[in-house]
């Protein structure tokens, strides 16, 4: 898909367009690089900060990648992690006695069907009736977000009824983290794992194969007697489900807890790592950790007042016209050569 | 019967941005072009409508103001979705995190992050109860060109055509990339002008991400309403309608969840979405990029 050149030039164009956004939004470079090189990989807990940060924002990209490589536009990560989240928590509500590592892995399956349940939605409207996926995803991430408001203040409030969250996960449910002193979690194991696991699966066998036909040409799935309907509907309930898994792994590994701003739009940050990881499994662990470090280091940032999220929202919009900008001029010069 | 008023009066306020949105938008899907930054083009006019109020104390230097930043945009997405022909789902997520990084940064940079509320002079109203205002009138005109220069005139003709074959429209003398470009431009400003409506007239302030999907569902409502500026104009009224019952229910004391308020918009848009399908009113070329044939 994507050829070395344009691989090779990916990390240049990141960090130039780092220095330019930089420069552009009035903060001090020397100093913000400085701050944002300590907060992500300084010391012992940056580096575990990045890893934790960058776990969700590649399994979402992971998911992402599924469905868009598909040719189904998913946009609806943030929904589907959230309402993963939700119904890990809800699992956790309805069985409060299960314990250890059963809860666990049960809490992450139910994460998981939920984020597919979701997606399933969409799913559904496009074979049915065939809606627009890019649009009914988007919208689909708002009403996540209402019905995660709505059930930290209702059916998933906590015991004493005060603070709009749930309850918190007891120890023992939580995935085993490495350091006492840090977030680092055996959670984000899932990530490396997912992404090699889809790397095999999309490269070397016949279901990979089949996706990436209905997704770069359909015409020739068709002609292949290919239900590229079905292949795209399972894509997108993958995906959902992979993007629920982000959820639940956030729940059962970082916070133990929902409450509304339990994602800080992972599911919105995920959507360039795919495009910028040339939606490509190897790939999106690479910029999954590079856009990782950057959340994990602009927690320094925000001592300058300059919007920290935002700021990271502007570099990855810069990034992804830049990144297809960049590969189409160097499809059309590679032309160029050998038609000349 | 102040009830009715109010919430009729609500549902033309809201809706008049997003049908203003939904013109320029329903003639550049007739094109070919599917604009998923729209919601990034909106927030942009936003925010630069209210920045420039703000320095100039001029409401309309900022409708002004709105209108080029998000052409602006527009021309950088042409550059990309047309030029270059790269997709353009891709490029209009690039351009809406773009939009909402930029906006974002700057107004917290600019402004602070105490969550004060800066308030800027909006444009007049009048008309008592209705809240009126003069962009409302602008919307009509924009809505009934869009819906003119689409159906009534030979670039209408060949701005179909660019959506159903662009063959078709170069054999007939047009450039397809051309009429879509110009298609854009239009999007653009219109989409500037409904974004500077929501801190100009409809508040009279700027919050991060203030359009919160609005942009989104203005594409919604340009599926409902047939790929037809006037009919998707009539949906967006009728999308209206959930935000202003949202407005209602947060003044009242109702049992059932505010919760379900705020998703009513997403969700009516859904089930238009479902009602309607794709169908064959939909541009058989719609987010397909055209290539010039070399040679």
């Amino acid at each position: 898909m994507i050829r070395m050149g344009t691989l090779l030039l990916v990390p240049f164009g990141l960090v130039a367009i780092l220095v330019l956004t930089l420069l552009v939004f009035g903060l001090p470079l020397g100093e913000s690089v400085a701050l944002l090189y300590d907060g992500a990989i300084g010391d012992k807990f940056g580096v575990h900060r990045t890893v934790v940060k960058s776990s969700p924002l590649i399994l979402v990209a992971l998911g992402l990648m599924l469905a868009w490589r598909a040719g189904m536009y998913n946009i609806g990560g943030e929904g589907q992690l959230i309402t993963g989240a939700i119904a890990g928590a809800t699992t956790f509500r309805l069985l409060p006695s299960m314990d250890g590592f059963a809860a666990n892995l049960l809490i992450l399956t139910f994460s998981a069907a939920g984020g597919a349940a979701f997606a399933g939605i969409a799913a559904f409207m496009y074979a049915k009736r065939g809606v627009n996926v890019v649009i009914s995803t988007i919208l689909l991430n708002f009403v996540a977000l209402s019905l995660l408001s709505f059930v930290v203040r209702g059916p998933l409030q906590e015991s004493s009824k005060s603070i709009p969250q749930s309850d918190t996960l007891p120890g023992t449910i939580m995935f085993l983290r490495f350091d006492s002193q840090s977030d680092l979690h055996a959670g984000v194991l899932f990530s490396i794992t997912v992404s090699l696991i889809l790397w095999l699966w999309l490269s070397y066998t016949p279901g990979g194969f089949r996706l990436r036909l209905v997704g770069s040409n359909p015409n020739a799935a068709r002609a292949a007697r290919i239900d590229a309907t079905s292949v795209q509907v399972r894509s997108l309930l993958w995906s959902g489900a992979l993007c629920g898994l982000a959820g639940g792994v956030e729940y059962v590994g970082v916070s133990g807890y929902l409450f509304d701003g339990f994602s800080p739009g992972w599911g919105f940050l995920a959507i360039p790592v795919a495009l910028i990881g040339g939606l490509h499994p190897i790939g999106i662990l690479g910029s999954g950790l590079y856009f990782g470090a950057l959340v994990a280091g602009s927690k320094n940032l925000e001592a300058f007042g300059g919007g920290k999220a935002s700021l990271i929202y502007a570099m990855q919009g810069i990034g992804v016209l830049a990144f297809v900008a960049l590969h189409e001029w160097l499809r059309r010069n590679r032309e160029k050569v050998s038609a000349g | 019967m102040i009830e009715v008023v109010g919430v009729l009066a609500a549902m033309l306020s809201l809706g008049t941005p997003l049908a203003i949105a939904a013109a320029g938008e329903a003639v550049l899907e007739r094109t070919g072009v599917l604009n998923i930054g729209l919601e990034g083009m909106m927030l942009a006019g936003a925010f630069a409508g209210f920045v420039v109020c703000h320095s100039t104390g001029d409401p309309w230097m900022g409708i002004g103001a709105g209108i080029v930043v998000s052409t602006l945009l527009a021309i950088l997405s042409s550059a990309l979705v047309l030029a270059y022909a790269v997709d353009q789902v891709v490029v209009g997520t690039g351009i809406n995190l773009l939009s909402l990084g930029a906006t974002g940064s700057l107004f917290v940079s600019q402004f602070g992050t105490t969550g004060e509320l800066v308030a800027v002079r909006t444009v007049p109203k009048f008309g008592g109860n209705w809240a009126l205002n003069p962009i409302m009138l602008i919307g009509v005109a924009i809505v009934t060109f869009a819906w003119f220069s689409l159906a009534r005139t030979r670039w209408g003709l060949a701005a179909r055509a660019c959506g159903e074959s662009p063959e078709a429209a170069v054999a007939a003398g047009f450039s397809p990339l051309r009429v879509r470009f110009q298609a854009m431009l239009f999007a653009g400003a219109t989409a500037g002008l409904a974004g500077a409506y929501l801190s100009l007239a409809q508040t009279n302030s700027f919050a991060e991400n203030m359009t919160a999907g609005r942009g989104f569902v203005v594409i919604a409502a340009v599926t409902f309403g047939r790929w037809m500026p006037l009919g998707a104009s009539f949906a967006c009224l009728f999308i209206a309608l959930a935000y202003g019952v949202q407005f209602l229910s947060k003044a009242k004391d109702l049992p059932i969840p505010y919760q379900l308020f705020d998703a009513l918009p997403y969700i009516l848009a859904l089930v238009v979405l479902w009602g309607v399908g794709r169908g064959s009113a939909a541009p058989a070329k719609l987010g397909i990029p055209y290539r010039r044939s070399e040679g």
